[in-house]
């Protein structure tokens, strides 16, 4: 255990400030994929058609190894944070879609019905019956998201110290000190750990009306149940 | 069109169709490593799920350890492997097994549990063994939803194996990683196409595997 949080100063960062470079770059990503995933699945919904092929096209990126899609990016956008996280947006929209456009069609249709038969235009019902039905599905495909984001971070640190937590591991090579390897991977799987938990609080705080108990199976990660959507 | 260039030119180029580096012989070595890590993940993950979907005990057990395992990072898990063990077959193949067996497991156990009760209850009254009940009855029922599961495992096995280069395999990842270091986008490119084709051509075989298995009966529904 010696030497486990001494962090090699060519890191430039203390043990803490990676932890919260590592979040930062991990769930912003998440973020931007659900500002993105709703008004696309909000579409895949209302135009049928249209959600194979974006399926289809979710899936291809998903399959594009991570460290190629840093590397193509780096001409682009260079050797900074915004290289690993674009790809993460993209990789989040894979599990987000199917979860929300799944749980935006459960909601019953007589519930539409009612919603709509007492005024409600279609932008109130969407954000008042439709969003807070699907919440737990959408909760569930934010939870798996998030804890394949912080896992993939680590892999930025292949094109030049942008992997946060990750770089632990090539300083671990570096310097040969196996226990930095250790840390890095301890710290990233509790990091996903606590996230998850939060992430299962907030959907008891926004579904208060879910029995708690009950609801158990539902709040487990349901992605691979939708047949149609690869999903991780 | 910048990356449709790269692409362009690393497939026109004849050298990278030869030889030990060439596109065959990376492409055969990233199938053979894909599919010794999803056999494994199948064989570790198929008989638990089976057996707990069919009793329906230990569910919540099953979503703690594959929500841990979930967790793990892969690339953190290679170098610690490879820290550890040394290089070799067996430090890629333990992450990859990691990452490929809880969406495996969850699913077949989540397959299994929601098959209709009442055909199993009358293959229960008929007196069938438990076994029978559970190959015969159970697995028919819950094949395209566990398909979905290993077909969801073997892509994130496809994709992730390119990590085998990092610790000198070889596989399609040679492509990316040397790319990466000779500053040769034409590589990382043509390398990250391959790979995407090789997905595209999982989801074909798994397409075809649920054509071919699974009975016409459960597919109409």
């Amino acid at each position: 255990m010696n030497g486990f949080f001494d962090i090699p100063s060519d890191l430039q960062h203390s043990w803490a400030g990676l932890i919260g470079l590592h979040l930062r770059e991990s769930l912003l990503p998440v973020a931007a994929g659900l500002l993105l995933a709703l008004p696309l699945a909000q579409l895949c919904v209302r135009f049928r058609w249209l959600y194979p092929p974006v399926l289809g096209l979710t899936t291809v990126l998903y399959a594009v190894p991570s460290l190629a899609f840093f590397v193509v990016l780096i001409d682009y956008t260079g050797q900074t944070e915004l290289t690993v996280m674009i790809p993460l947006a993209v990789y989040s929209l894979v599990v987000l879609i199917p979860a929300i456009v799944d749980g935006v069609r459960s909601v019953p249709q007589e519930t539409l019905a009612a919603a709509t038969a007492m005024g409600f235009g279609p932008v109130r019902r969407y954000l008042q019956v439709q969003l807070p039905i699907a919440a737990p599905a959408i909760m569930a495909g934010l939870r798996v998201a998030t804890v394949s984001s912080i896992s993939l971070v680590s892999v930025g640190a292949l094109i030049g110290n942008q992997g946060a937590l990750g770089n632990l591991l090539a300083a671990a090579q570096k310097y040969d000190r196996p226990e930095l390897a250790v840390n890095a991977v301890v710290t990233m799987a509790v990091l996903a750990i606590l996230c998850d938990a939060l992430l299962v609080l907030l959907r008891v705080l926004l579904t208060p009306w879910m029995p708690r108990g009950a609801h158990r199976r539902a709040a487990a990660p349901r992605e691979q149940l939708t047949p149609e959507g690869v999903t991780r | 069109m910048n990356i449709l260039d790269f692409g362009n030119a690393f497939f026109s180029d004849s050298a990278h169709w030869h030889g030990y580096d060439g596109i065959p012989q990376r492409f055969w070595e990233h199938v053979q490593y894909s599919l010794l890590a999803l056999a494994v993940a199948a064989a570790i993950g198929l008989p638990v799920g089976l057996l707990t979907g069919h009793t329906g005990r230990g569910g919540n057990a099953l979503a703690l350890i594959a929500n841990a395992a979930r967790a793990l990072p892969s690339f953190g898990l290679l170098v610690l492997a490879v820290l550890s063990i040394g290089f070799g077959l067996l430090p890629v193949m333990i992450p990859l097994v990691v990452l490929a067996v809880p969406p495996i497991l969850v699913t077949t156990y989540e397959a299994v549990r929601s098959v209709d009760p009442s055909p199993v209850d009358a293959a229960r009254g008929m007196g069938m063994h438990e076994s029978r009940i559970l190959l015969q009855v159970e697995l028919p029922v819950a094949l395209p939803l566990i398909l979905s599961g290993l077909r969801s495992a073997a892509i994130q096995i496809v994709s992730t194996a390119t990590i085998a280069a990092y610790v000198s395999l070889g596989g399609l990842g040679r492509y990316i990683v040397d790319g990466l270091y000779q500053r040769d986008y034409e590589k990382v490119v043509g390398g990250a196409t391959l790979v995407a084709v090789l997905a595209l051509i999982t989801l074909a075989v798994f397409w075809a595997a649920g054509r071919f298995a699974v009975s016409p009966g459960v597919r109409r529904r």
